[in-house]
């Protein structure tokens, strides 16, 4: 097992090296200039200056190179040095946004806590209520409870996260007033009732995207368990006078959760991500709504560091599913 | 009928229908027999003739719906199996019945150990602690031939062969000392070296522990072997029941008859060619009527289609006891109107 994460990480050195690339010239490709926000009075000799200063006129293999080496290199030592008040980082310069002339880490770092906790909340909601959802609807299949389910799931697939937001705004906020309209980002919890504030304020945002989640997670989970079901090993477990209980929630359970794991785990890299239409329609300032913001405004180091670390993720978490896989079914080794 | 002091188990009137779409199908017809205590049933049919059908119908193994339990008993140490709550059967099942199925290589749980398989049905009935039921899955390994059974306990399935699998499936059946066996072609998947050893270590087994088995099998070479009774099956009834030896000397039912047939010999003419029975099993949408067999039958006459034949004893003896067929074709008369 060892032996095979360590390989699995070598490979995903290339590879990240590959996607680097690809996003870089993308986005460099993309029309639109770094200054189109600037007004156009300003006259073309100091637009030529301020392009000069971001290093906008260099070709685009320098600037690939030098980002490589300030994402790989200077930034690490950056966090080293605030760490364990090392120099290594003294005279680097580290990735800026252009938008707004600070670290994009900085920004990174403002930006995640909030993305974090209302979509990673949202996420692990939704699959606390997919998985009861999926094993009960398996287990009594065309049940109205399993029609219940089919039908929750299909709603939830099918209504887009902007519309069932804005129904979730007009029945809680407008009509009962129950939460607020919109996430306040300032809020800090250090109390009983700051905590119940945040809690009110995450429950919409919560709940849409809650929703989607479960209806995805739902059907796997479901599906898995009937493949699982019909198994022989079922009317073994049944034939030595188990209780109903311990033949699904343990012999058919154990097996079914192997693939859907696997699917969650593949799943988290999108936390990060953000949910970008509901992040903006909650006003909740995460990463989603950095990364359209810097989109919008062709901050290109901005828009090329978000993009890679959700690959550096996505890889990540396609190993982690991996090895988890392994760690389930002990029919898979990977020595 | 039998002495009901040395049944272990009595059947009576079983019927079990599936509800499918397409209408009812009735797999298992009024089906009564009994097991004697230490006795070896075998049980013989093509697929489809309701054999495993039967036995799964005993401690309600089968999927329901679609498939239910129309009537009938089925006694079990003077308690009825079938009026049974699911509580009440699920002590039964793995402690005073237990159960061998076809395929080994699916009936495992591939993610648990086999000790922990092994342990489960000790740990339920038995009440026993984990250390005591530890102690008691090694000694059924080593019962049941597993060698290094000490390392093989906290095995998966998948690192074991086949044959060793079955021999696992069985170990978990006998794990809490059953009063009965029951074995759903547990040689079918098998291939015939190992299928002798797995028939070998059942021979050895019922010596030691003394349990009735009921062997359900579509070979009727292992039966020979094995066997003390025979039950021959067709749509979903049965056909004929005698002892072994005097099915084998004396089938009476021509569908008896033609399964004999389809056995290859080895000495004799090499030209003949093996006999097949014609046609298909018949797919029994209603309650019979007439004949199951009829369509597939040389000795078809006018009766056959209007009744289905009841079992008679052709040998004097109750029904169970002795030698019974359901046909009514007579085989002795025919043969001495041949003559004639």
């Amino acid at each position: 097992m060892l032996t095979f994460t360590l390989r699995r990480l070598m490979l995903a050195i290339p590879t990240l090296l590959v996607i680097s690339l690809v996003i870089f010239l993308l986005v460099d490709l993309a029309p639109g200039s770094p200054l189109s926000d600037i007004p156009l009075t300003v006259p073309p000799d100091v637009r030529q200056k301020m392009i000069e200063a971001m290093g906008a006129d260099q070709p685009v293999f320098v600037r690939y190179f030098l980002w490589l080496r300030q994402f790989f290199w200077v930034e690490p030592a950056y966090l080293f040095d605030s760490w364990f008040g090392t120099t290594w980082s003294e005279g680097e310069l580290r990735i800026l946004s252009w938008q707004s002339r600070s670290p994009v880490f900085t920004i990174i770092g403002q930006r995640l806590p909030q993305t974090l906790t209302v979509i990673g909340t949202a996420y692990l909601v939704g699959v606390l209520i997919a998985v009861p959802i999926g094993i009960y609807s398996a287990y009594r299949q065309y049940s109205w409870f399993d029609q219940a389910g089919t039908m929750f799931a299909m709603i939830g697939f099918s209504v887009p996260t902007f519309f069932s937001g804005t129904l979730l705004i007009i029945i809680f906020a407008v009509w009962l007033g129950w939460f607020p309209t919109k996430y306040d980002t300032q809020l800090v919890v250090n109390d009983w009732e700051s905590f119940l504030k945040q809690v009110r304020q995450m429950a919409m945002p919560v709940m849409t995207l809650g929703l989607a989640n479960a209806a995805a997670i739902s059907r796997y989970m479901r599906s898995s368990m009937l493949d699982n079901m019909g198994m022989d090993y079922v009317r073994t477990a049944r034939a030595k006078g188990l209780s109903e209980r311990t033949v699904v929630l343990k012999h058919v359970l154990r097996n079914s959760l192997i693939p859907v794991v696997t699917v969650i785990a593949l799943g988290i890299p999108a936390i990060f991500g953000g949910a970008i239409v509901t992040e903006n329609l909650f006003g909740v300032n995460g990463i989603g709504a950095a990364l359209i913001g810097a989109i919008q405004g062709n901050d290109i180091p901005m828009v090329q560091t978000i993009a890679f670390i959700f690959a550096v993720l996505i890889v990540l978490f396609n190993l982690i599913a991996d090895i988890l896989y392994g760690l389930l079914d002990p029919r898979i080794r990977y020595d | 009928m039998a002495e009901p002091a040395e049944s272990v188990l009595e059947v009576r009137d079983l019927k079990t229908v599936f509800r499918t779409r397409g209408g009812e199908i009735h797999a298992v017809n009024d089906v009564s027999f009994h097991l004697r205590r230490g006795e070896l049933l075998g049980v013989v049919g093509e697929s489809g003739s309701g054999k495993s059908v039967t036995m799964m119908s005993l401690l309600r193994l089968l999927p329901m719906p679609p498939a239910e339990i129309r009537g009938g008993q089925a006694i079990l140490n003077g308690r009825d199996l079938i009026a049974m709550g699911d509580d009440e059967l699920r002590a039964v099942r793995g402690a005073k019945v237990g159960f061998v199925f076809q395929d080994p290589m699916t009936s495992l749980n591939p993610v648990f150990t086999l000790g922990n398989q092994i342990m489960e049905p000790l740990i339920k009935h038995l009440k026993m602690s984990k250390a005591q039921a530890e102690a008691r899955a090694l000694e059924l390994l080593e019962l049941v031939g597993i060698p290094g059974a000490r390392q093989r306990l906290y095995q998966y399935p998948h690192q074991f062969s086949g044959g060793m699998r079955q021999r696992v499936m069985i170990a978990i059946a006998l794990a809490c000392d059953p009063d009965v066996l029951i074995a759903d072609e547990p040689t079918t998947a098998l291939d015939v070296t190992i299928q002798a050893q797995i028939l070998e270590l059942v021979k050895e087994l019922r010596q030691k522990l003394g349990m009735a088995i009921i062997w359900i099998t579509h070979d009727l070479g292992v039966i020979a072997g094995i066997a003390d009774r025979v039950m021959v099956m067709y749509g979903g009834q049965i056909v004929e029941q005698a002892p072994v030896r005097e099915l084998f000397a004396n089938p009476q039912h021509p569908y008896t008859r033609a399964l004999l047939q389809t056995i290859p010999r080895i000495t004799g003419e090499r030209e003949t060619r093996l006999k097949v029975i014609e046609g298909q099993p018949p797919i029994l949408t209603g309650p019979l009527t007439a004949c199951p067999f009829r369509a597939r039958c040389e000795y078809r006459h006018d009766t056959c289609d209007r009744i289905n034949p009841s079992r008679r004893a052709i040998d004097g003896l109750p029904l169970g006891q002795g030698h019974d067929v359901a046909c009514h074709w007579n085989a002795p008369v025919a043969a001495e109107a041949a003559h004639a």
